[in-house]
């Protein structure tokens, strides 16, 4: 690479003088005074959420409205803040999902230690866990902001599911058949 | 009408000065929010809009507008400066740190006294001013008191007893004084022309708007256009006299967090902000009286000819508010104009502001006084 010397032009008069310059920004300024307004009103207007937003983590139910979470303790392992908490317990029977075994008694997740990033969802082997559009987590005290299961799910709502596992795998039963 | 001229003179210029003073306060009030809409709409926001008391809410079109321009933001200031708890810090000399601010609205409001700010024609159809003290001194006068106004920066850099206020009130003061020379110097051709030889020697402002009424072209035509260089050099002393931006080295929040009144809060505080405002006011004034014709509407079109079109000649209660009202018109568009550079211009670093102080502006004036002084010299003999 050859080194190319820029000639440094001398400022012309009126550039030194500066009026020029401060005129055109004046220009720019009156431009923008009379221009739209950037700022979105937020309480009442809220902003676009993109796909993929990491939000406040929740617990899904499937299109069936079925808790999908087994209680594996994946998410509480994995969390590196250590923000879940849970009590696996077995499925009540009569509930119709005893074939499950499996389900959490108590799921906790502080979202004050909550640091939203995402290995719950990514290490959940059930897609039961996932970080939604809820944005605005806000409460008067450190009790408050702990959501519990009932509160998860309810942030979660449904999410859509092609693979209805635990379906399959009672139909498997039901048919005898094991290795399905 | 005619009870008021029989009171006691005494009390007649105590009643007009209060009118003045509780016109001038509301503005310079006032313009704290409108420097912030400004500053919003200029940065592309709507700025503060959100204040609004519940007895408002119900008012049907008034209510919001009130609310979106920010007007009651401007109450809620008001009544947080005078409510909160006026912090006087440990180290500061107490009696100068709390004389500093009152000591800055006295000038700031007492400059008004010799700005005329209006007129009305009495019944000969002579142009008699509306303002508290007709004195010939005029200009002399507004120099002589606004320049005290940097004794309350000096004092309250000093009183403050602490680094950043000690460097402003310095800075301020280097400043106010290199820039003052500029100042005087730029309008000593206005007054050269206006003096011509064989006429009464005077300094008053009516006489440099009386000069700006004239039939004719030139007779008609505002300084701005005889005398474009001093107007300019006005200007920019203007800028740097009010600490205004791009000359606001007293305050300069980046480098000297708020300089003079870094250790200042609530009333204090707001009292120093009053005063940059009353300052302004009062700058922005002379500036029109000087340069932009006063009360006259427009260039060539002088107030006796407008009460003429409106038929305002017998009128003189009606003109004078005309009048009042052109002129505040102009005030508030040099505000404006204040406001528009201050969120336009970057700050100039500090030796920089002496250097165009002393290197550019200063001989400037004194060049455009020589060849100001040399030509009205030869026009008038």
């Amino acid at each position: 690479m050859a080194i190319v010397p820029i000639p440094r032009k001398p400022l012309s008069f009126a550039e030194r003088s500066y009026l020029p310059q401060i005129a055109s920004g004046l220009k720019i300024t009156l431009k923008h005074l009379f221009g739209p307004n950037e700022t979105l009103q937020y309480p009442e207007q809220r902003p676009a959420i993109p796909p993929g937003y990491r939000g406040v983590p929740t617990l899904v139910r499937d299109p069936n409205g079925r808790e999908k979470c087994v209680s594996c303790q994946l998410c509480e392992f994995i969390c590196p803040p250590k923000a879940i908490r849970m009590t696996p317990a077995e499925v009540p029977p009569g509930s119709g999902r005893e074939h499950v075994e499996k389900g959490p008694q108590t799921f906790d997740i502080d979202m004050l230690r909550c640091i939203y990033c995402g290995l719950c969802e990514e290490v959940c082997p059930e897609e039961a866990i996932f970080l939604q559009n809820q944005y605005s987590m806000s409460g008067y005290t450190r009790a408050e902001m702990v959501n519990h299961k009932d509160r998860l799910l309810e942030l979660g709502g449904t999410r859509p599911d092609t693979h209805f596992k635990w379906d399959k795998k009672k139909a498997a039963e039901e048919a005898a058949d094991a290795h399905h | 009408m005619d009870s008021f001229f029989q009171l006691n003179p005494v009390l007649q210029a105590v009643i007009k000065a209060v009118a003045v003073i509780c016109v001038m306060f509301p503005i310079a009030g006032a313009c704290s929010m409108a420097e912030r809409k400004v500053c919003a709409w200029i940065q592309s926001r709507p700025g503060p809009n959100r204040a609004i008391p519940p007895l408002f809410r119900w008012v049907p079109v008034l209510g919001p507008f009130l609310q979106r321009i920010g007007a009651f933001h401007l109450m809620a200031d008001g009544l947080k400066f005078l409510f909160k708890e006026e912090p006087v810090p440990g180290q500061v000399n107490k009696l100068y740190f709390i004389l500093a601010p009152a000591l800055a609205m006295i000038p700031a409001l007492s400059t008004i006294t010799v700005v005329p700010f209006g007129a009305y024609l009495d019944q000969a159809g002579g142009v008699v001013p509306l303002m508290l003290a007709n004195v010939d001194v005029g200009l002399l006068a507004v120099f002589a008191v606004s320049s005290l106004g940097i004794y309350s920066i000096i004092l309250a850099g000093w009183a403050s007893n602490s680094k950043f206020p000690f460097l402003g009130a310095l800075r301020a003061s280097a400043q106010l004084i290199s820039y003052e020379l500029s100042l005087t110097l730029s309008v000593l051709p206005v007054f050269l022309w206006i003096n011509a030889p064989g006429t009464a020697g005077t300094m008053s402002l009516v006489r440099t708007v009386a000069f700006q009424s004239q039939p004719g072209f030139w007779g008609g035509a505002w300084f701005i256009f005889i005398m474009p260089l001093s107007a300019l050099i006005f200007l920019v002393a203007l800028f740097a006299e009010t600490n205004r931006q791009p000359f606001d080295m007293p305050e300069s929040e980046s480098d000297l967090v708020g300089g003079f009144h870094t250790e200042y809060g609530a009333f204090k505080w707001a009292l120093f902000f009053v005063a940059e405002y009353s300052n302004m006011i009062v700058g922005s004034s002379v500036f029109i009286l000087l340069f932009l014709g006063g009360w006259n509407p427009l260039p060539w079109i002088p107030l006796a000819t407008l009460s003429g079109w409106l038929g305002l000649g017998g009128h003189p209660v009606v003109l004078g508010a005309v009048s009042v009202l052109i002129f505040l018109g102009k005030v508030l568009a040099m505000i404006f104009f204040f406001m528009w550079v201050r969120w336009s211009v970057p700050r100039f670093r500090y030796d920089q502001v002496m250097k165009i102080g002393w290197e550019k502006l200063l001989p400037l004036a004194i060049a455009n006084l020589i060849i100001y002084a040399v030509g009205i010299a030869v026009i008038q003999k």
